[in-house]
């Protein structure tokens, strides 16, 4: 017999805690090295109400959000202008090649010298690393359109640059941008973690106070807290996708 | 309408060629082509794939760049388009809905929003499709595609509609229906048509001339009046006989004096 697909997804998470409870119980662990789940929500419950998670979170949220939009901003729109020039296109070829290796925590030297430690400083990290995966889908999205919708556009008079991007390579490139755009959605938390770990106030610099003080079931509760912001923005922007690409068959 | 010799010349093609050079080898598709029409006619132009044809349209449509020659259109003062065309494949832009794939044209033009909705909807109405004005493109047969994408370049009322292998694609019964609903636009409407196929039989049944391409680079190897009068009967014995001159007229190489083996 087939079950619906959530009784198999409530299973499945349900055996997951259930190990991760049993591995401490039975002494396999200790505790205080790895958090049963039963422990959480009183963890939680302390740092919801000391003020402290609501603070860091919103602080987090802050650079998440920012540095999304520039990043992903950016990217996008200089991935866009690139897939329609070629000329710039073979312009840019060497540099992107020499700055897009580079690791985002590696321009943390940079952002404390340019930005102190400060919001600015964790938001241009978090929008460097978005940037490159907005630039190469929107990039690879233009490349990806459809030629013979170009003439359509050339044959009804829309010729100039404007034209045939708001008429046709937008909007046709549109599916391929919010791909790259969902990655770098889950991306971006990673993003501000690290960028949190040299000293900007918010979730990392929290979770890493916590660890020093070996107080692990801080960490785990938000290691959740960013899984859950995680799960609402991924949906939220399926929503989204949904609306835009109403179209699609 | 049957063409009429005081008609205006609405296309002026003197000596035109086109050549293109790919991985330094340099291809010839049209050479000193010469070709007049007059304002209402309905011109079919055939040939085998490869003589040119469609690079003819795309001339004509300042899609591709002639090499030598010259092209003089003289479009209708009371059209609003010099042109509009058809492709072989309806190509219609997946993201708009049917109504508004119709009124993408006008979005050139000075039209407000709700005379850009008429006119679009007039020309829906013209292919027989207004009810399915709000349908996704995805949602549509492969004829309902192309009865679209034909109201499409009708709603720029063009002086003159170039269409590209439009029906080649369809099959047998979508094609002849198709082919019937453009002979009654075309007798609504009084557009001047220019009609590339590669099927010799559509060719005769639809047009009042009959242009056959051939040889490579193509050439004009013969320009037919077809004198069989209107309603015509598919595949009546006039028509097909004209059919056997026209397909001589491109198979023939010794017909055309530039064509050198």
């Amino acid at each position: 017999m087939r079950l619906h697909p959530t009784v198999y997804a409530a299973a499945g998470l349900l055996v997951f805690l259930g190990i991760w409870e049993a591995v401490p119980a039975s002494g396999l662990i200790q505790s205080s090295l790895l958090p049963p789940p039963s422990e959480l929500p009183k963890a939680f419950m302390r740092e919801f109400r000391s003020g402290l998670w609501a603070q860091y979170v919103g602080l987090s949220l802050n650079h998440y959000i920012l540095g999304f939009l520039v990043g992903a901003g950016l990217g996008t729109m200089l991935g866009v202008i690139t897939g329609m020039s070629v000329r710039l296109e073979w312009s840019l070829a060497w540099v992107v090649r020499l700055l897009r290796p580079i690791p985002n925590l590696a321009w943390a030297p940079f952002a404390i010298i340019w930005f102190g430690v400060d919001q600015a400083n964790a938001i241009f990290i978090i929008s460097i690393g978005v940037f490159w995966i907005a630039f190469f889908a929107a990039l690879g999205a233009v490349h990806g359109v459809d030629r013979d919708l170009i003439e359509v556009a050339d044959a009804f008079g829309f010729r100039s640059a404007p034209e045939r991007l708001f008429k046709v390579l937008l909007p046709a490139a549109t599916p391929g941008i919010l791909i790259g755009l969902r990655t770098a959605l889950g991306q971006a938390w990673m993003a501000v973690v690290a960028a949190e770990l040299s000293g900007v106030s918010g979730l990392g610099s929290r979770m890493m106070q916590a660890s020093s003080l070996l107080a692990t079931d801080i960490v785990v509760v938000y290691m959740l807290t960013m899984a859950a912001l995680y799960g609402i923005m991924d949906a939220g922007f399926m929503l989204l996708q949904g609306k835009l690409l109403k179209w699609k068959p | 309408m049957e063409a009429m010799i005081s008609s205006p010349r609405i296309i002026h093609i003197e000596d035109l060629g086109l050549a293109f050079e790919q991985d330094g080898r340099r291809t010839e598709v049209l050479r000193g082509l010469d070709l007049d029409i007059c304002a209402g006619e309905f011109i079919a132009i055939v040939g085998a794939s490869g003589v040119g044809k469609s690079t003819l349209l795309r001339v004509l449509m300042d899609l591709a760049k002639p090499t030598t020659g010259r092209v003089t259109i003289t479009p209708d003062p009371n059209a609003e388009r010099p042109m509009a065309m058809v492709f072989q494949d309806a190509r219609l832009l997946p993201w708009r809905r049917v109504l508004s794939n119709v009124m993408f044209g006008l979005e050139k033009t000075s039209l407000s929003k709700s005379e850009r909705v008429t006119r679009a909807t007039e020309a829906l109405k013209l292919v027989g499709l207004a009810e399915m004005a709000a349908r996704w493109p995805h949602q549509l047969s492969g004829g309902q595609r192309q009865r679209v994408a034909l109201a499409r370049a009708l709603a720029v009322r063009p002086s003159i509609l170039l269409m590209d292998e439009p029906f080649s694609a369809l099959d047998v019964a979508t094609r002849e229906n198709l082919q019937d609903e453009l002979i009654r636009i075309r007798a609504e409407t009084g557009r001047t048509i220019l009609f590339v196929t590669h099927d010799i039989d559509e060719a005769v049944y639809m047009a009042d001339k009959v242009v056959a391409l051939g040889g490579k680079p193509g050439v004009v190897r013969s320009n037919r009046k077809i004198d069989v009068p209107r309603p015509r009967r598919r595949g009546s014995i006039a028509l097909a006989e004209i059919a056997q001159d026209v397909r001589i007229d491109i198979t023939a190489d010794h017909r055309d004096p530039d064509f050198v083996i």
